[in-house]
């Protein structure tokens, strides 16, 4: 018997008895669709996270001020001297694989205009925070770097702040006070949304010359950087481009070899190695889960193909009778317990496909369904065909046919 | 198998056939040196009481089974020297079974019962269904091919068998008491399309404990206590 004979056979077979075979594949069905649904579910939560970090940049490094250790005792963080204008330069120019970089410098005020204020955050940026972090804006425009370090008082305000404080009317042109002193608005953020339980739009952006000598700066210093933004050119390796901005910054901030670094370097990749783990803890789960269910139904089938075996020991009997080979009886019954798991599958992923885009629609929860998590269920059903299967089909063929033929 | 066979050659040839059972300590010698031969076209009635050995004899005949000493060659093939898969292909090529209940798949067409043996030897599918329905138009039953059993009378559905048993052109066919559940009418027709086959050449073995099955055949074989006691022309 070939190939296409045994498929044919099998359906025969299986279209004899629809109901049971539908009853028997129920576990098979019910295990592919709840691991479907869970999967669909789970990496739509992932990927939803995954583009909020993108958002956030995923080439990017940060740098902040580490600690400093005086005679023994460990400063707390930032309590290193401030990065520089000066180290931002060296960093642009001296750092092969840099292409952006730019300074930070935070704060928080008090933006008033008429009678209606609102507490915010302020970002003292360079201009090349744009092509950085590259925030369009929907109105107006940024300022560019000669304003960025001439302390203009321009400000750029986020769609929350829009909100707050203009309610629809067009915020250009107008003079808003920050800290009690007038900026004139000349650009409106787009809105980025919710980032970390944190409102992204609740923000307005100043030139960072600005806000160190108006707002925010510390006594003292005069070209100081909160933290330092550096994005990193795709053609270059991130972490070899850390390596050497660890280099540089160690040798301008005088850090003695064998000495603690007094910076940070954060990477958005280190943080998603993290959740990667996480991930794959999630996914071990839902593969044991998958895998028991997916006994459950196999042990199903076995049993429905040995009474199908016993029930049908005359037919076995007259198919050797008339020449058929042990071979051909054990690709016959494989076939079908095969057939049935593979249609099990089948259902299943229907069903988990149908659940999740119900889910999607109805819940608005964001679902994924990988084409991987799609061929490992039918590759899945199908190998539990094969195992649960043998057993019943090997019976069969090991029969006697002069005993099944008299079998009553 | 067919072509390596001399055309004088028998198609059984039993030689000091035995078979003995081993059932716990006991054994039990179902047949003891029974020699024979069956030529080409020969119309053979097998009969015996029951435990007399004639079902054992029917079963090596059949290919089903080996025997444990003596030889058996079936189409000139040395049975006890073949493989379980080489027993199969002889089976599938040289002999052709009928039941006395039929064994016809349920809820298959007569047509697709017909063409099961073919199923397992191969041909291309236009020429199993043309074979097929060749065979059940000369066992009367060309308007019947899309019935299934269920839907056809007993006498119909053992001619479907006999269609079956004829469709891979065996060099003969075993039949077991082929009409133990029909009644006498459609006994003597399946008799007559039996003789009719004959006539056209076929060997033909009915396994029979009806003395008025077996006078319609040409020569009697008859076993008691596992030997031959007789074996007479009719």
């Amino acid at each position: 018997m070939n190939f296409i004979e045994f498929i044919k056979t099998a359906l025969v077979a299986l279209r004899l008895n629809v109901l049971r075979s539908v009853l028997t594949t129920l576990g098979i069905i019910i295990g592919v669709g709840s691991v479907i649904v869970m999967s669909a579910i789970g990496s739509g939560a992932s990927l939803e996270i995954e583009k909020q970090i993108a958002s956030l940049g995923t080439n990017q490094l940060t740098v902040f001020p580490g600690s400093m250790n005086v005679g023994g005792r460990q400063g707390g963080q930032g309590s290193a001297p401030p990065l520089t204008e000066r180290d931002l330069r060296a960093v642009r120019d001296e750092v092969p694989g840099v292409a952006a970089a730019a300074g930070n410098l935070n704060g928080s005020v008090n933006v008033v205009i008429g009678n209606a204020n609102w507490v915010t955050q302020v970002n003292g940026v360079s201009a090349e925070i744009q092509d950085v972090r590259g925030w369009p804006l929907e109105a107006g425009r940024f300022f560019d770097p000669v304003e960025a370090l001439s302390g203009q008082k321009y400000v750029v305000i986020g769609s929350t702040v829009a909100r707050a404080l203009f309610n629809g009317v067009d915020p250009l042109g107008s003079t808003i006070r920050l800290n009690n002193v007038p900026f004139q608005v000349i650009g409106v953020l787009s809105s980025k949304g919710q980032a970390g339980g944190r409102d992204q739009d609740d923000v307005v952006m100043v030139p960072i010359s600005t806000a160190r000598s108006r707002l925010v700066g510390r006594i003292g210093t005069s070209d100081q950087i909160g933290q330092l933004l550096v994005k990193v050119d795709d053609r270059y390796d991130i972490e070899q481009v850390q390596q050497q901005l660890t280099t540089v910054l160690r040798e301008r901030r005088r850090v003695q070899a064998g000495q603690q670094d007094n910076f940070i370097i954060r990477n958005f990749a280190e943080f998603l190695e993290t959740r990667s783990a996480t991930q794959r803890t999630l996914a071990l789960l839902l593969a044991s889960t998958a895998a028991i269910s997916l006994i459950v139904g196999g042990i199903g089938i076995m049993n429905i193909m040995l009474v199908s075996v016993t029930e049908r020991t005359r037919e076995i009997g007259l198919r050797m009778a008339i020449g058929a080979r042990s071979g051909d009886i054990l690709g016959q019954f494989l076939t079908e317990a095969i057939l049935l798991c593979l249609a099990g599958g089948l259902l299943g992923l229907t069903l988990g496909v149908g659940i999740s885009v119900g889910v999607s629609t109805f819940f608005n929860w964001p679902v994924h369904i990988s084409p991987g998590i799609v061929a490992i269920a039918i590759l899945a059903s199908g190998a539990v065909g094969v195992l649960f299967g043998y057993v019943p089909a090997r019976r069969a063929s090991q029969l006697n046919p002069i005993e099944a033929l008299r079998y009553e | 198998m067919n072509a390596m066979l001399a055309p004088d050659a028998p198609v059984v040839a039993a030689r000091k056939l035995s078979k003995v059972y081993r059932l716990g300590e006991q054994e039990v010698h179902a047949l003891r040196d029974v020699s024979f031969e069956i030529g080409r076209g020969e119309f053979v009635a097998i009969m015996g009481p029951s435990g007399s050995g004639k079902s054992t004899l029917m079963n090596l005949i059949g290919a089903l089974d080996t025997p444990t000493g003596g030889e058996l060659h079936i189409g000139g093939s040395d049975i006890s020297k073949l493989s379980s898969d080489e027993l199969a292909a002889l089976r599938n090529r040289t002999i052709g079974f009928v039941f006395q209940s039929f064994n016809l798949l349920a809820r298959t067409s007569a047509l697709n019962n017909v063409m099961l043996p073919l199923t397992y030897a191969h041909p291309r599918r236009a020429d199993a269904q043309r074979i097929a329905s060749e065979r059940l138009t000369d066992v009367g039953l060309a308007q019947r091919m899309d019935h299934v059993p269920s839907q056809l009378s007993g006498g119909q559905q053992q001619r479907v068998a006999i269609a079956r048993a004829l469709v891979n052109s065996p060099s003969l066919i075993l039949a077991d008491e082929p009409t133990g559940a029909l009644d006498t009418h459609t006994s003597e027709e399946i008799l007559a399309l039996f003789k009719k086959l004959n006539a056209e050449g076929l060997t033909i073995i009915i396994v029979t404990h009806e003395p008025d099955i077996a006078a319609h055949c040409k020569r009697l074989l008859r076993v008691r206590d596992g030997q031959l006691i007789e074996d007479k022309l009719l």
